[in-house]
């Protein structure tokens, strides 16, 4: 992939990373601090269908660019071919063990086995 | 090593030794060089040198003095003497300048500390590598792309309006002393990075209405040690010596590739 298409998708995953945890600060306002982390709570937020959407959505946004940044760290940290290639796919492996982590966290959650 | 006279101070001692006059100090500065051949010692040291200048001694006259008479061994690379060949690039007291650009009353110092540029590797004392500055200028293709050849018969040369001139004519000024990739943070890591000279130069041809290159010169620094990989840390352009703006240069170019200009 061009590298340009790869820093679209980090700055665009910034933005809206920021939009949309901005909204999930919002909503964690009009309860208490203590009361937004109880364990009901948390549980009763996954089973609401929009709220882990959005949950799910900032996982998303976060994993990729996160872990591209990490690439692009990285790389500027060391060079060479395979250890280039290594970074790449090794952060591509944790992005999508992240996302698989959280992802299985809230259908978990959704199918009453937590 | 035995310091050696300068033959003025030796000629001001003697004198002031007869007359009894006060040679004025603010005349003698002390030049702190950098000493390193890679291919003879393990480690760089640093050699100090007494010479007299004048109001209007560059670095560079003061350095051909002190070769002359104190130390003809220092390496030290030079041709135009006057900012236009890019060859005396060097860090004056910690900052990558011209060293024929360079006076030694502006730099408001009676010690004055000379290095090798960072980020290139060093062939003696004060001389750098250029091969990778110059390889990374080579990729780009500094030149105008047009399949239209001024020179071919019946066309007319390629008229361009202020206007146009304008847009990249602050860039055509570089004159490749490497500075501005002395002084990335970026070269200072990667070893693959494109670098500010070259991602300027880039700039240059692909604003220039008479070029046709865009495509394949915008493809070149499309990778992972391309562009992208400037941090925006305006470095390059405090320290080039022609007015050159690389930092500029390079948003101007992400500009292109992030679909904001065409
Ligand atoms: S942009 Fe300026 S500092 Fe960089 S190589 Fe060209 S003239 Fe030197
Ligand atoms: S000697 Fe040519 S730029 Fe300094």
């Amino acid at each position: 992939m061009r590298e340009s298409i790869v820093m679209k998708i980090h700055y665009g995953t910034a933005l809206g990373a920021v939009a949309l945890v901005a909204i999930h600060i919002l909503m964690r306002l009009t309860v208490d601090f203590h009361e937004s982390l109880t364990y009901d709570a948390v549980v009763a937020n996954y089973q609401m269908l929009g709220y882990a959407l959005l949950l799910e959505l900032i996982l998303i946004l976060i994993s990729v660019h996160g872990f591209n940044g990490l690439r692009v760290i990285l790389l500027e940290l060391r060079q060479g071919s395979g250890y280039e290639k290594g970074v790449t796919y090794g952060c591509i492996a944790g992005m999508v063990v992240l996302i698989a982590y959280g992802t299985r966290t809230i259908i978990m959650t959704n199918m009453g086995m937590i | 090593m035995e310091q050696k006279i300068h033959p003025k101070i030796k000629e001001y001692q003697e004198k002031q030794e007869e007359s009894k006059v006060e040679v004025p100090k603010a005349n003698l500065v002390t030049l702190k060089i950098k000493k390193y051949n890679p291919n003879k010692d393990s480690s760089s040291s640093y050699q100090n040198y007494q010479v007299p200048v004048e109001k209007w001694t560059t670095v560079l006259d003061a350095l051909l003095d002190v070769k002359q008479n104190l130390d003809h061994s220092i390496g030290v690379r030079y041709s135009c003497r006057q900012a236009a060949c890019g060859s005396c690039g060097m860090k004056i007291n910690g900052k990558p300048k011209l060293a024929c650009f360079t006076k030694i009353s502006e730099l408001d110092s009676t010690e004055i500390t000379l290095e090798p540029m960072d980020n290139f590797p060093i062939t003696r004392d004060l001389v750098v590598d250029f091969s990778r500055l110059f390889a990374n200028h080579k990729k780009i293709m500094p030149y105008i792309m047009n399949n239209e050849s001024e020179i071919s018969n019946g066309t007319k040369e390629f008229l361009q309006d202020p206007k146009h001139v304008e847009e990249y004519i602050q860039f055509a000024g570089c004159i490749k002393c490497g500075l501005c990739n002395s002084a990335c943070p970026t070269m200072a890591m990667d070893s693959s990075f494109v670098g500010p000279q070259a991602l300027a130069q880039a700039y240059r041809y692909v604003a220039d209405n008479r070029d046709k290159g865009k495509d394949n010169r915008l493809k070149v620094i499309d990778e992972s040690h391309g562009i992208w990989r400037c941090h925006f840390a305006g470095s390059c352009s405090q320290v080039c010596p022609k007015g050159v703006d690389p930092a500029m240069g390079i948003q101007l170019l992400r500009g292109y590739l992030l679909g904001f200009r065409d």
